[in-house]
């Protein structure tokens, strides 16, 4: 099996030669640009807002253990069945669980990355469940068998053509080039799974401590009919997703909407602190909260790195990312893209296998200054690229920089190798681009840099002897 | 070991190292005058009631919510009898707000769906529309607030096609936070088991990011703001 490593460069070099696709993200994010920067100067202070976030979080991931069990006595003291789960298997087995023991056979899903992270749904389809992506971009998604190409725009890698395609195949619509007969046809598909599913499942965007509720922001109405109307509601939610106040919300919810659409507010921003309860309407009988940790608590265990644990998941990081933007979400190969992704994905999934993400950047800190809750997301991608080569040094690198440190240390030898260089570099037309060109890895997309005719040092002894 | 005391243990374990403060290190403080009020950084909101139906009134117009004052109940009841025109079926609830309202719909023969009395959900999909009462508006972000238990169950203000909400003028809140003390204020340490804020008709950006109104929600949403 190809190593994640390999999968990533062989993909980020196919689709960063492909200009169709880098138009159709740069095209897909132009909009966003414009709305976010709208939406950002309506706030009185954007920079104060997001200090203010910031201090937020820090006091509620740094004081976790408090507000989670917080949260989750609350929560449960109005009827919800809280499931503490250390890993994405317990979590998998107790969402399986609460479905085999309430004779579910149906199953909507409003969108969730915390569910892609544990594979929950290859789990539910393996054990006969049959499980439906509501959000209009998961589905399409869904239907061509492919993990999500963004945080929050799952499908913003796909043209109405592909998608008109696609729905004429898989679900026998005529075809259409209007965006908005497309979502139709979504529509009327859902409504049917909406009033058919017995359990619906969500993720949430944050978890709220003082009143014991979790928060889920959306667009479409999906998740709103998922909690609805289904008999059964699981909410998966990363344990980092806590604030402490209700209040808070009033701030985050948005910063969110801004960052992450560049809306003002995303259109449904919904609390939900139980089932239904005594003289209500509808709602579900069951709402089980599903608590997954699966290696957060190492991230948070590194003091360094634990702001990353802030994240509310916006992608505003990765629409800024100009690796993002040319290698395209898929070639990352995780769950969570773009620089959050290269920072987390480390600690999650192991740092020897995913520590060339560290490289996948230019470091330019566009994600740092983006980001609303002020992660150090490009330092942490040199504290990954640190981590790696002290945990586990390449002995080539040992050598190489062994050599390198002798090399600067001795003045002759660093003369000579220059004189040496310049002689060298004469017959380095022959092996340029060819594979046996020592340099072939730098040199096949550049061009190699000529060595100056006279080095400083030398044209300081000159500049003295004329003096 | 269950699994809270697992990751509960995990986390202390883990936090047993402090982290360096949120602004140390490489981050400056980049304002001046640091307020932990969230207020002094939002969207400015005006102080008097006017001003703030205005701003909800120049949200509406962006997020495409149809947004209508009207002097008394007559004009509203009015408006709402020309919206329901074709209309067959409409979904209710009990309130003194809506009550008033209803001959202008059972007068052209619509039928009412009274989802307070339990509901077949193929039923309240087919309603042309779902009018419901609110907690309240928001004027900063032109939002509606629902609530389980107060707006006719979770269902009925997002199942059909139309939501209608009819509020009253002094149900009109500056912002978000006003809206959370309202609630902490109504309900204390029992609130219903939803909340939504839903601000204008459900959205969609999915397919190259081009804006499609009437996702899986609402198409339509008009708000009536009556004397």
């Amino acid at each position: 099996m190809p190593s994640p490593v390999q999968d990533f460069k062989t993909s980020a070099k196919r689709l960063s030669a492909d200009l169709r696709h880098r138009g159709l993200i740069q095209k897909a994010l132009s909009g966003y640009y414009v709305k976010r920067d709208e939406n950002k100067a309506r706030f009185q202070s954007w920079q104060g807002a997001r200090d203010l976030a910031s201090e937020i979080k820090h006091e509620a991931v740094n004081h976790l253990d408090k507000y989670l069990v917080e949260f989750a006595d609350k929560i449960a003291a109005r009827g919800t069945v809280v499931h503490w789960c250390p890993d994405g298997n317990s979590a998998r087995e107790a969402i399986l669980k609460i479905a085999s023991d309430n004779n579910v056979r149906s199953i909507i899903k409003s969108k969730s990355m915390t569910t892609e992270e544990i594979h929950l749904n290859d789990a539910l389809e393996k054990r006969g469940f049959g499980v439906f992506e509501s959000d209009l971009g998961e589905y399409i998604v869904q239907l061509r068998h492919e993990p999500p190409y963004h945080l929050v725009f799952p499908a913003m890698h796909l043209t109405r053509g592909e998608i008109s395609d696609l729905f004429t195949k898989e679900l026998g619509s005529a075809p259409t080039d209007s965006p908005e007969e497309l979502t139709m046809i979504a529509r009327r598909v859902m409504r049917e799974k909406f009033c058919e599913a017995d359990m619906g499942i969500s993720g949430a965007n944050f978890a709220v401590a003082e009143t014991g509720m979790i928060s889920i922001t959306e667009n479409e109405g999906n998740a709103r009919l998922t909690t609805a109307l289904p008999r059964i509601h699981v909410a998966v939610l990363g344990i980092e997703k806590v604030l402490p106040r209700m209040q808070d919300l009033a701030l985050f919810l948005p910063m969110l909407a801004t960052s992450g659409a560049g809306q003002a507010l995303t259109c449904y921003n919904t609390m939900f602190g139980g089932p239904r309860q005594p003289g209500e309407t509808d709602g579900p009988e069951q709402f089980h909260i599903i608590l997954l940790d699966n290696k957060r608590t190492e991230l948070l265990a590194d003091a360094e790195q634990r702001d990353a644990l802030h994240c509310i998941r916006c992608g505003a990081c990765l629409n800024v990312c100009p690796i993002f933007k040319n290698v395209g979400g898929h070639s990352y190969g995780t769950t969570y893209q773009g620089p959050i992704g290269s920072v987390i994905t480390p600690h999650l999934r192991g740092l020897q296998d995913w520590k060339h993400l560290s490289g996948a950047s230019s470091l330019c800190g566009a994600c740092t200054e983006t980001c609303p809750v002020k992660i150090n997301l490009h330092h942490h991608l040199l504290h990954n690229r640190r981590n790696a080569a002290t945990q586990k040094t390449l002995w080539w690198e040992r050598i190489a920089f062994r050599g390198f440190v002798i090399l600067m240390n001795t003045p002759w030898l660093y003369l000579i190798s220059l004189k040496l260089g310049r002689v060298g570099q004469l017959f380095h037309p022959l092996v340029d681009k060819s594979p046996l060109d020592p340099l072939h890895a730098w040199t096949q997309s550049r061009t190699f840099p000529k060595l100056a005719k006279k080095s400083f040092h030398e044209l300081w002894k000159d500049r003295k002897k004329s003096s | 070991m269950n699994g809270r005391e697992t990751i509960l243990a995990r986390i202390r374990e883990g936090l047993r190292q402090p982290a360096p403060h949120a602004h140390a290190s490489v981050h400056q403080i980049e304002t001046q005058n640091e307020s932990h009020e969230a207020r002094d950084w939002l969207p400015p909101v005006g102080d008097s009631l006017a001003d703030q139906i205005n701003l909800f009134k120049k949200n509406s117009e962006t997020l495409k919510t149809s947004f209508q004052v009207f002097e008394n109940q007559e004009s509203a009841a009015a408006a709402l009898a020309s919206l329901a025109s074709g209309w067959k079926q409409v979904a209710i609830h009990r309130s003194p707000l809506i009550e008033p309202l209803l001959p202008a719909l059972t007068i052209s023969g619509i039928r009412l769906l009274n989802t307070d009395d339990g509901y077949e959900k193929s039923d309240l999909a087919t309603c042309d529309a779902g009018l419901t009462t609110c907690e309240c508006l928001v004027a900063q972000t032109g939002s509606v607030l629902v609530t389980s238990s107060t707006s006719g169950g979770r269902a009925l203000s997002v199942l059909p096609p139309h939501h209608i909400v009819i509020a009253r003028r002094q149900q009109m809140l500056p912002d978000l936070q006003a809206a959370f003390t309202h609630l902490e204020k109504k309900f204390g340490k029992n609130p219903p088991s939803m909340l939504s804020f839903i601000t204008g008709p459900s959205r969609t950006g999915d397919i190259e990011r081009i804006l499609v109104l009437g996702a899986h929600g609402p198409k339509e949403l008009t708000v009536f703001l009556v004397d």
